[in-house]
């Protein structure tokens, strides 16, 4: 097993992760050789200008956008060998992997307790006891009284606590967050980026967040930088 | 959790108006069964209700429901001696159309042999059957004849003795029951003058003819009532039915007869089956096609509006796929949807059926079969057109909730 600097288990290793978009004149290299790790409980932050493939990496970790080579290992199980899925991908998803983003994707036509509990349902557990884990979740994140209220009655940052509620909904190893604080103003972002380190610190979850946002760095435990498709400082 | 359910209870207005109107296009669809299948039994009501084994139509003829039969009336007293033949009546039928109180009544008189047949078969709802040679009549109910209401059709008045319901000829007019001679005496109402003029040139044909040379009596009689020269101009029927008697050879019978060189003969279900299919086969093939088409157009609608419905739920189908739902799930949620639609628009369709449909003008008669035919044709085009919505979700990439 292979054990981080500080002596957790890695949620996450990735090596020399390449994507290449197209082939020939329009071939585009949007990542190449990335390697990262990041252990259970760590929560990162992944900097860098736009395009500088901080988001194929996100995608190509959250196993929705296959690197053109690599390897990718999450939980110590080895998922991806280059594009080749060596787990059944989306059942892989739904037990290890929970995502949040910009926007907070709820489900419409789903309230608050409803959009978690989806994800709960989807990962085979009972309705009433997904209900009830559901409703605990939206306590712990501090929406609980929003828990009838559909997405379009609550506001931005109550919408991506729901959203977070619902990546943490089936314990996952490993959080993968895309510029989670983009619609929120500094306040709301901050709280937001608080509560990834207080999920990634008491529930054990690695959680690696893009963002732009460079006023709550220091909630971060680490902070990688990525430019023209590379992690700047070369090693996980 | 039903994700269709929360679905449908978050676009409720949309879906249920889309339900309403799925509702309606099956509601026709059911409505054309229910015309077609009330033709029929309009068709069969006075083939049934008289009961007859045999018809004897003028010879050559498909009977008095195919075409023009005439026969004349003194065959019945032939057709009684035949043995097997346990009773023979005169049928008359024709349709009238006449001014009643400012507006046009149009009818089916049909003929009773009086005084065997008084119409006591007739399933009267008010009145009493005829109890007179003359001047009586049993009206159906929609031809809107009440109890007592007096009628003049040709001379004469003629009274409504008995109502009855469900009567009706196979064009959908409502019968009225006359004794045979009433009916005749309607059908060839003449006006005096075309009588006096009959009159005469009958006495100037029988003039030119041997018989009217050797029978001068004749050119007398000529001139005067038709009744009075039965030998010249028998009073024509439309057919004689014929009930067998008790254990007798049908076939046998029916053989004699069609022996004859001036008669067919007809057995009921032949009756039947010229009705079926010879006089409303177009009309059967017409409304059939028509369904056909309203359950085409049905599936089309209903597999736009899932189609549409999908689309508008693509990046949740997709967030959904990212949270790892199983296909299932996402072709669940929108069959179950085509179903609940395809559901809704039935119950719709039944509803206002059964509201709406004894207001048309043509009985529309709705058979449970066609209630469970319409119900598969329902779960079949709910099934096929859920297809393109579930085609379109399972090309849903993941990613796509990025975008």
């Amino acid at each position: 097993m292979c054990i981080t600097a500080n002596n957790r288990s890695p949620a996450i290793e990735v090596f020399n992760l390449t994507k290449i978009y197209g082939r020939g004149n329009t071939e585009v290299v949007a990542m190449k050789d990335v390697n990262l790790r990041v252990a259970e409980g760590e929560v990162i932050a992944l900097l860098g200008p736009s395009g500088a493939g901080k988001s194929t990496l996100l995608t190509a970790m959250g196993l929705i956008n296959p690197p053109t080579s690599g390897r990718i290992i999450i939980g110590g199980m080895p998922v991806l060998d280059g594009p080749r899925p060596l787990v059944d991908l989306r059942s892989f998803r739904r037990h290890h992997l929970g995502f949040v983003f910009q926007k907070a994707n709820l489900i419409p036509f789903l309230n608050a307790a409803q959009n978690v509990q989806v994800a709960l349902e989807i990962n085979d557990v009972p309705p009433r006891p997904a209900r009830h884990r559901a409703l605990e979740l939206l306590d712990y994140l501090g929406v609980a009284d929003r828990a009838n209220n559909l997405p379009e009655a609550l506001s931005g940052g109550q919408q991506q606590r729901v959203a977070v509620a619902r990546a943490l909904a089936n314990e996952p190893e490993l959080i993968l967050a895309d510029e989670p604080t983009a619609a929120l103003d500094s306040h709301r972002g901050r709280q937001v980026m608080e509560l990834f380190r207080k999920v990634a610190h008491e529930r054990g979850a690695g959680v690696i967040v893009v963002t732009h946002d460079q006023r709550a760095l220091d909630v971060f435990d680490r902070t990688l930088e990525m430019e023209d498709g590379q992690l700047k400082d070369g090693h996980p | 959790m039903n994700l269709a359910a929360q679905d449908i209870r978050h676009n409720l207005g949309r879906f249920a108006l889309t339900a309403v109107g799925i509702g309606l296009l099956l509601m026709i669809v059911l409505g054309m069964r229910g015309i077609y299948r009330g033709m029929i039994d309009d068709a069969l009501v006075v083939v049934d209700r008289i009961g007859a084994d045999l018809w004897v139509v003028q010879r050559g003829t498909r009977g008095p429901f195919a075409e023009i039969s005439r026969l004349p009336a003194n065959l019945e007293h032939r057709l009684r001696a035949v043995p097997g033949v346990a009773s023979a009546r005169s049928f008359v039928s024709h349709n009238v159309q006449r001014e009643h109180i400012g507006k046009p009544l149009r009818m089916n008189v049909h003929g009773l042999a009086w005084p065997e047949d008084k119409g006591q078969w007739v399933n009267l709802i008010a009145g009493r059957p005829l109890a007179r040679a003359h001047y009586e009549m049993i009206a159906d109910a929609s031809l809107g004849l009440a109890l007592g209401e007096k009628l003049v059709l040709g001379k004469d008045t003629y009274t409504a003795v008995g109502v009855t319901k469900g009567m009706v000829s196979s064009g959908g007019d409502g019968i009225a029951f006359f004794t045979v001679q009433d009916a005749q005496a309607i059908q060839f109402d003449l006006a005096g003058e075309a009588i006096r003029m009959e009159r005469a040139a009958r006495v100037q044909r029988a003039v030119g003819q041997d018989i009217g040379r050797v029978q001068p009596l004749l050119l007398e009689l000529g001139g005067g009532l038709s009744s009075g020269i039965p030998a010249l101009g028998p009073p024509m029927v439309s057919a004689i039915t014929v009930r067998l008697a008790e254990g007798s050879d049908a076939g046998w019978v029916a053989d004699t007869i069609a022996a004859w060189p001036d008669v067919s003969v007809h057995t009921r279900d032949g009756q039947v089956q010229l009705l079926v299919h010879g006089m409303i086969d177009k009309a059967r093939r017409q409304l059939g096609l028509f369904s056909t088409l309203l359950v085409i157009i049905s599936t089309i609608i209903m597999a736009l509006i899932l189609y549409t419905l999908t689309l508008d739920k693509i990046h949740d189908i997709a967030m959904l796929k990212l949270m790892g739902a199983r296909n299932s799930m996402i072709a669940g949620l929108i069959l179950q949807q085509a179903l609940l639609l395809g559901a809704l628009g039935f119950g719709i369709a039944w509803y206002l059926g059964g509201w709406i449909f004894p207001k048309f003008p043509r009985r529309v008669l709705v058979a449970p079969d066609d209630l469970w035919g319409l119900a598969g044709v329902v779960l079949i085009i709910s099934v096929l057109s859920s297809l393109l919505g579930i085609w379109k979700a399972m090309r849903v990439e993941p990613n796509k909730v990025l975008s």
